[in-house]
């Protein structure tokens, strides 16, 4: 299947700090994408690159290279961005209660996009606002277009945007830890709807979340994150079996799993030591300031990210050396 | 706040009792409930919400209706209200009930207040009716206090917007201009502009409009400021929506509630300051105005003390009833004062 997405050499630079030095993946049409990591691991900077709207005072490197169908985008002048923006690629955001503008109705919020990325006129946009309230399973759609947004739930707030970004037919739909802001029950009903309108619009999903359990039930492909490196990539089956990175298998063993036979009180909840701003300044493997298993070549570059075989990348020499061939050592 | 997800929780997850009793009379039965096979991500899997998330919805009445009531409610504000319309009514009769210039010497000067039915409010000392007077100085008050306040709130909106919005160098220069104009007595630099120009209705209008906006500058540009950083605005970024649409349909509707509190108190100050001009003799001459019958009365204060008595307290009553009705929309369009009411 083609890329829809082909991120080469990311890099995102702040005046003081490089949260991320060098990312690259892919995302293929129709495909969920996950990309997982603790706070200041850099997905949600990530996403703001892809969409070309970081803060003003970040940059992308010079061999950053953003491949939106073929197509790169990394130095797209503003003007044609904008039109790629909400069209081709939109977004959804986190806080579902901020996210839509108070002051208008939402069915005009929705029929807005309409007009602009679709030229539609003023009443065919309305029409199409309500048939897309009803797509995204908001009751009485008709009705609701004229209410104004803090007459609507959380989930059905996080519905409306997800309307918003999916009214122009976008080729790729970045969610930014979509359902964070919503309790369990609304959560999996929200994922359950963005599962079901990638596989009808055929639209490729990127889900940025560091909730374990929203990537191994709605993820096809998983990207673990740290400090701006990615330091494994495998289907979440593999991820959550044979975690092979250090990190990974700490976020793993950290989180508490539901099992009949165990209580959280039964014993102490495993942590991974130390925080993320150690990775600060490492010139090696960002986490080795808090792995158990680092050693001294650890600390001295980054280890490549080596194949495990179907499917499964892991950036740690250390764990995987039975695995990989011992000429493939730290040094390269 | 309720918390309906808790109740609505029927299958998947059974929840553990609220909290263990002390010593139920009863022996309970199992003590926890039967667990149920869970697989081990089990926190996305939960019973259906649909109908909590839209019962709760369809609560609060759209927000221009609640600011419209809690306006109505506000004793103050709708006294002051009712006063302005009274002094509205009056300038929209003026040419009705004093079709002749009042201007014009129409009987004796210096009539008292009820000495001659034809004057009720008396005559000053050349002989114009203070009544007409008062009438048509609301045309001329009300006239470049609206007008003014629309110059000033104009301008000072649009560069409080651009400044708050693009920030950065546009913003320091923008500010470094607001400065330059509030570092001036703000009367000085009107009596100035008046001076240069020639008086009349027009300039002394964008006179004050010059003068005031400022002060919608500063205020419009921290509401940007503040806009510009809401999730709402990314949103709308990430939608492709160019700067223009931005700052007109998703900001400046957010922005308005304290910009249109302080222009009704502009409308006040716009009042005092065409008072204060026309007190001073720098009015426009070919109109009565308010501030120009003060100033016509000033050299009678002793003997005829109702001819400086009467505008000066139609003016603090016109003044009083726009501050009110500022309070009031302040308090109608200000969410956290609502919620405590």
């Amino acid at each position: 299947m083609p890329a829809v997405l082909d991120v080469r050499h990311l890099s995102i630079a702040f005046p003081r700090a490089t949260p991320v030095p060098d990312l690259s993946f892919t995302i293929e049409e129709g495909e969920t994408l996950a990309l997982v990591g603790e706070s200041g691991s850099g997905k949600s900077l990530t996403a703001l690159a892809l969409m070309r709207l970081l803060p003003r005072n970040a940059r992308l490197g010079a061999a950053s290279r953003i491949l939106f169908s073929g197509r790169n985008i990394a130095q797209l002048p503003e003007q044609e961005m904008r039109r790629l923006r909400g069209r081709d690629m939109a977004m959804i955001f986190q806080e579902p209660m901020t996210s839509l503008n108070p002051v208008m109705t939402v069915g005009r919020q929705i029929a807005e996009v309409l007009e602009l990325h679709e030229g539609l006129s003023c009443r065919a946009a309305r029409k199409r606002a309500a048939e897309l309230l009803d797509l995204v399973r908001i009751p009485e759609a008709h009705h609701r277009l004229d209410a104004y947004p803090h007459q609507f739930s959380g989930g059905q707030r996080q519905r409306v945007m997800i309307a918003v970004a999916i009214a122009a037919h976008p080729r790729l739909l970045i969610a930014d830890e979509p359902t964070t802001a919503l309790d369990v029950t609304i959560q999996a009903q929200i994922l359950e709807l963005l599962d079901q309108l990638r596989r009808d619009l055929s639209m490729a999903l990127l889900l940025i979340t560091h909730d374990l359990g929203v990537v191994a039930q709605w993820a096809d492909r998983v990207i673990a994150l740290y400090a701006g490196h990615k330091v494994e990539e495998a289907r979440p089956q593999l991820l959550f079996g044979t975690p092979a990175h250090p990190y990974t298998q700490g976020l793993l063993a950290a989180s508490p799993r539901l099992r009949a036979d165990y209580h959280y009180s039964d014993g102490p909840l495993i942590e991974i030591p130390g925080s993320i701003v150690s990775a600060v300044g490492e010139k090696g493997c960002p986490f080795a300031p808090r792995c158990p298993v680092a050693r001294p070549a650890c600390r001295a570059a980054m280890p490549p990210l080596l194949p495990q075989g179907d499917g499964h990348f892991v950036a740690c020499p250390v764990t995987t050396l039975r695995e990989a061939p011992h000429g493939h050592s730290v040094g390269l | 706040m309720s918390r309906p997800h808790l109740t609505l929780v029927s299958d998947g997850l059974t929840l553990p009792p609220e909290a263990e009793a002390p010593a139920p009379p009863v022996p309970a039965a199992p003590a926890e409930p039967a667990p149920v096979p869970l697989s081990a991500w089990s926190n996305v899997h939960a019973a259906d919400a649909i109908r909590a998330s839209s019962a709760q919805a369809q609560l609060a009445p759209p927000d221009s209706r609640r600011a419209l009531k809690a306006f109505l409610k506000n004793p103050t504000a709708m006294t002051g209200f009712v006063f302005l319309v009274l002094v509205v009514a009056a300038a929209l009769a003026a040419p009705v009930l004093y079709p002749d210039d009042p201007l014009a010497m129409v009987a004796r000067p210096l009539i008292w207040p009820g000495q001659d039915p034809d004057f009720p409010l008396g005559t000053d000392s050349l002989g114009r009716d203070v009544a007409a007077g008062l009438f048509h100085g609301a045309r001329v008050s009300l006239m470049v206090g609206l007008a003014a306040t629309a110059i000033g709130l104009a301008a000072g909106t649009l560069v409080g917007a651009l400044a708050g919005y693009f920030g950065g160098r546009l913003d320091a220069a923008l500010v470094r201009l607001i400065e330059i104009f509030q570092s001036i007595p703000s009367f000085i630099l009107l009596i100035v502009l008046v001076a240069i120009a020639q008086p009349t209705m027009a300039t002394i209008t964008v006179a004050i409009g010059l003068v005031t906006w400022p002060t919608i500058a500063r205020l419009a540009r921290a509401e940007f400021r503040a806009i510009r950083a809401k999730e709402f605005v990314a949103a709308a970024k990430s939608l492709g929506y160019g700067h223009t649409r931005i700052i007109l349909r998703e900001i400046l509707p957010n922005a308005l509630p304290p910009l249109i509190v302080t222009a009704s108190v502009m409308v006040a100050s716009a009042i005092l300051n065409e008072s204060a001009l026309s007190f001073m003799g720098m009015g426009d001459p070919n109109v009565v105005s308010w501030g120009s019958m003060i100033g016509a009365g000033r050299e009678l204060l002793r003997t005829a003390w109702f001819l400086t008595a009467l505008p000066g307290l139609v003016i603090v009553f016109t003044v009083l009833a726009l501050n009110l009705i500022g309070d009031g929309l302040n308090d109608a369009l200000n969410p956290r004062m609502s919620a405590e009411r």
